[in-house]
């Protein structure tokens, strides 16, 4: 019961929408970018630039105190990672435990042309060979050619 | 009243779904036709039942009957009556209705349009699809009733998420539902042909339009769910990756790989298992995206509300369905052999490279979906799988696809030449790079290796779709005139050529759109402007309206682009009177070429507000390619030889 | 046999999504746990002149509780917590996260009982962003040195009580001796 009440609470925060933030020109750019690799822990599917909640309201004017502090891109996301974890920086790090993610796409691509190239030989092998003569079969080949849609 | 009857007509709807799965298989097994016909007749039953319990929901819904809980929790008397129909599939009861209206009614239009179908064929695929409908029916009259009642009635609705106040709700649903469940026909069909040991040529050209036409909803449905979230959500963005998308995604994915592998079943009698298989996975995988969205495993912003009992009995059901479907092709599918032979470069091979990259690509974006669920799972800590890993390993699968999508209409069957094919291509390859090259330069002053490489690869599919068709035509009979040859190629030829033109517009909307969009986010005066490439927003005043059932702010912004006075967006900031959530509704000034969007902040002081302006170059090509797509599917579908008995030709011997 | 791969791959994936639906998806593990609580400075809900820092909860091992009166779930954990106070010696410091109506509040107390010691007023949410407070209600377990033990997300009540604080609390006190 408690679980459907924190996930409606939830849902009906993630209905609301992002609050304005004004932010001097001369960080519009860096602001933007920061809050596209952020993520809002309450909408956890949102980035900090969409989500409504009233937590990444608060997150948003803190990378815009930070920004006019002068502070970096990498300390901006150490002041997050340091308060909420791995999980709040958008991009993945590339470690053992997420191998299968970076890894797996590729390995599985050369799995499955290496595969093509069994699938071609095995079907040469077992096809029903054609009872047809040469000549036959160049008819056939030639209608075939022709229809070619 | 009518909520009984509606009721009612559910528990019927079970009844003859019941019927539909048993009879008719038993008669295929003994060849019995009476048993048989019993098929069509339930089929059809089933339909108009729960034809009427949709009605008697949308009824209890229009005359605002808060007695029905589903209507309470959903509605408003002060919701217009376009939202208050739409609301009947806006939260999980009524979506499932409608998820089974859509089953019934694709069995309808198998039974209806299935007049030179084998009669144990027929029999058989629709038994499947009253299997499936049993499960959904049980669903949803055990745990998820949507004429449950409440009792003392409510004076008030609770009214519609404001969220699903728009025209997107009105048609997305609908058009990913008839998608999702349309898959359901080539699944039955495959599982017919499992069970029975026999795929012939009928079997073929049976199910290829139907899986065409499926994958036509899923295409226009996920399409309608990205224009939508584009128009409401406020900020501009068309696709996140979230994993309700994702779970269309897949099955879309895995639909395409099945509609190539169908062509060639139906041309050259080979791929016969996998294209089982394949039907076995796109519609497994449109229950799975169902068991995603309603069993709360997943974080999304689409989820319903969701508890662990409705998860494990669609999981249960998943298990049977698709666990059931995969031991039973894994037990008689050696039965069906390939009757013909291909070269290691031929078109059944280049076919074979589409469905690898399409089923890959649909894999990673399993993988990368249920990913948190497996770190949570073994106690790991949990990784962040977003739009970032997503946008950075679907763009290198795709490419190589992209690329194929030249040669594979051009290419020959059972063997073709790899050097002479490209050489016939390089022409093509040649405008395409210096398109690629030039075009962003021409229209923005700038360009990328990145931008550079989509508009390349968007040129390369749309030279060669009409390349394809010239070259066609252009291998006619001397006698032939040009017009004649151009509409005697096959429409089938033509949808396929389409549907790949239209991909090829999606890429320069996407391209153009993630390259060269620009935003600003600033606080406002009154009769102070704004500037984003080029053109200047002027914030004229904002003032309170009333709707229906919200009041609002609304911001009136001129839009001027050197000094000529393009429009004026009018972005509003919306209390919905009962939900009492803030609404942002953006202003949007579409066009061909960019679109224009404003959405109202928070006032900073009284004549001061936040603004936020986005542009978005080319952004309605997104949609209007994935338009094109559903268009040639279309045509394909409606190609003679699916219609009537083919005309064998003779050939001279 | 190679065509049984795709059943396999579907029963693993499914074993997966049983043991999910029983896990809330939502749940994020905290950094801070192992670390000294953030350091800050504000005023108290029932006392608005005094100020009181990080200093004033360390010394003991104790529990920070975050809640608000705009939350429907603190309310729901309320009596637990006035119980759980009752039960036992451990103090429970109230973190009031961007409290939208103090008098409300108060009154809350007042009428439905009041666990805590004392309630910090954060008011703008800063205090709960260095506690990395993102669902409320949230409980934190400190030790007396003021390093977080460990971070309940949802609800409090005795069967998490007995089932992930208390092991802590007697795992620390043993050491301490």
């Amino acid at each position: 019961m408690i679980r459907v009440v924190s996930l409606l609470l939830g849902l009906w925060i993630g209905a609301a929408q992002a609050q304005i933030v004004s932010v001097e020109p001369e960080y519009q750019g860096r602001y933007n970018d920061l809050l596209h690799e952020l993520r809002c822990l309450v909408c956890q599917n949102q980035t900090l630039a969409d989500s409504g909640s009233g937590l990444a309201d608060d997150l948003r004017l803190e990378v815009k105190r930070m920004l006019e502090e002068g502070l970096s891109d990498e300390q901006i996301f150490a002041f997050m990672s340091d308060r909420y974890g791995d999980f709040v920086l958008y991009n993945p790090p590339v470690k053992p435990r997420t191998w299968l993610l970076w890894f797996g796409p590729f390995v599985l691509l050369i799995g499955g042309l290496i595969g093509i190239r069994q699938v071609v030989r095995a079907n040469n092998k077992t096809a029903k060979s054609s009872t047809l003569t040469e000549s036959e079969k160049k008819q056939v080949n030639a209608v075939i050619q022709d229809r070619d849609d | 009243m009518i909520p009984e009857i509606g009721h009612f007509a559910l528990v019927m709807a079970l009844c003859l779904a019941i019927a539909q799965a048993s009879i008719p298989l038993i008669g295929a097994s003994t060849n019995n036709a009476n048993w048989m016909a019993v098929g069509r007749s339930t089929a059809i039953g089933q339909f108009l039942f729960l034809l009427l319990a949709f009605v008697c929901l949308a009824y209890s819904f229009v005359v605002n009957d808060f007695s029905v809980l589903y209507v309470a929790n959903n509605s408003n008397t002060a919701l217009p009556i376009y939202y208050r129909i739409s609301a009947v599939w806006g939260a999980h009861e009524g979506s499932l209705l409608l998820w089974v209206l859509a089953l019934a009614g694709w069995g309808f239009a198998v039974a209806i349009f299935s007049r030179s179908l084998p009669q144990d064929l027929l029999a058989r695929v629709l038994s499947v699809m009253g299997m499936i409908s049993i499960g959904f029916l049980l669903f949803t009259l055990a745990t998820s009733n949507p004429f449950d009642r409440l009792f003392p009635a409510a004076l008030q609705g609770r009214d519609l998420n404001p969220l699903l106040q728009d025209p997107g709700l009105v048609i997305h649903p609908p058009m990913l539902y008839m998608g999702y469940v349309g898959f359901s026909v080539a699944f039955a069909f495959a599982i017919a042909a499992l069970i029975s040991g026999e795929m012939d040529s009928a079997w073929v050209r049976w199910s290829r339009p139907w899986a065409n036409l499926a994958w036509v909803f899923l295409t226009i449905g996920i399409a309608l769910g990205s224009w939508w979230a584009y128009q409401e959500l406020g900020w501009g963005g068309w696709w996140f990756w979230d994993p309700v998308e994702n779970a269309s995604f897949m099955p879309w994915l895995a639909g395409t790989a099945l509609i190539h592998s169908l062509a060639v079943t139906e041309k050259r009698s080979t791929f016969k298992s996998w294209t089982i298989l394949l039907s076995i996975i796109v519609f497994s995988l449109s229950l799975l995206g169902t068991f995603l969205v309603r069993s709360g495993v997943l974080v999304s912003v689409h989820s319903f509300a969701s508890d662990p009992a409705r998860g494990v009995y669609i999981l249960g059901f998943l298990a049977l369905v698709v666990g059931g479907s995969l031991t039973l092709y894994a037990w008689r599918a050696m039965r069906f052999s390939s009757t013909s032979q291909y070269e290691i470069v031929s078109k059944e091979t280049m076919l074979l490279v589409n469905n690898v990259l399409l089923i890959v690509a649909m894999l990673t974006i399993l993988i990368g979906t249920l990913y948190p669920l497996f770190e949570d799972a073994l106690g790991m800590p949990k990784s962040s799988v977003g739009a970032p890993y997503f946008d950075a390993v679907f763009v290198p699968l795709m490419l190589p696809l992209i690329f194929m999508m030249a040669l594979g209409p051009v290419a020959k069957w059972r063997r073709e030449n790899l050097g002479e094919l490209l050489n016939r291509l390089k022409v093509l390859a040649v405008i395409a790079i210096v398109v690629g090259a030039v075009l962003p330069l021409a229209i923005y002053g700038n360009n990328t290796v990145m931008t550079g490489i989509g508009i390349a690869a968007a040129a390369w599919v749309i030279l060669s779709s009409i390349y394809a068709v010239a070259r066609l035509v252009s291998k006619r009979d001397a006698k032939t005139p040009l017009l004649k040859a151009y509409a005697k190629v096959p429409k089938a030829m033509y949808g396929m050529l389409l549907a790949h033109f239209g991909m090829g517009i999606f890429i320069i909307g996407v391209v153009f759109t993630s390259s060269f969009s620009d935003q600003v986010e600033q606080a406002v005066k009154v009769g102070e402007k704004v500037s984003v490439a080029g053109y200047d927003f002027i914030l004229e005043g904002v003032g309170p309206v009333k709707g229906p059932n919200y009041d609002a702010m609304r911001g009136s912004v001129r839009v001027e682009k050197s000094e000529q006075l393009l429009t004026t967006l009018l972005p509003e900031k919306r209390i919905y009177n009962v939900q009492r959530n803030a609404m942002t509704e953006a202003s949007i000034y579409t066009g061909v070429f960019a679109d224009l969007y404003v959405a109202l902040g928070e006032p900073v002081t009284q004549d001061k507000w936040g603004l936020r302006v986005y542009y978005r170059p080319f952004i309605q090509w997104i949609w209007m390619g994935c338009l094109l797509m559903s268009l040639g599917g279309i045509v394909g579908a409606l190609d003679r030889r699916y219609r009537a008995q083919r005309k064998t030709k003779p050939v001279s011997a | 046999m190679k065509s049984l791969i795709p059943a396999l791959l579907f029963f693993v994936i499914s074993g997966f999504l049983f043991v999910g639906l029983y896990k809330d998806p939502t749940l994020v593990s905290s950094p801070l746990v192992g670390k000294s609580i953030p350091s800050f400075s504000a005023s108290t809900l029932f006392y608005p002149d005094k100020k009181v820092t990080q200093a004033d909860l360390i010394g003991e091992i104790a529990l920070v509780n975050v809640w608000a009166t705009w939350c429907p779930a603190c309310k729901h954990e309320h009596p637990d917590l006035v119980a759980l106070s009752e039960k036992t010696d451990i103090p429970i410091y109230g973190l009031n996260y961007k409290e939208t109506d103090k008098a409300e509040a108060r009154a809350w107390l007042r009428d439905e009982g009041n666990p805590y010691a004392f309630s910090i007023s954060d008011d703008d949410g800063r205090i709960g962003i260095d506690f990395g407070v993102y669902g409320a209600p949230e409980t934190f377990l400190i030790d007396a040195q003021g390093v977080i033990q460990h971070k309940r997300v949802g609800v409090m009540n005795d069967k998490i009580w007995q089932r992930d604080f208390l092991p802590i609390i007697q795992r620390l006190r043993r050491e301490a001796l």
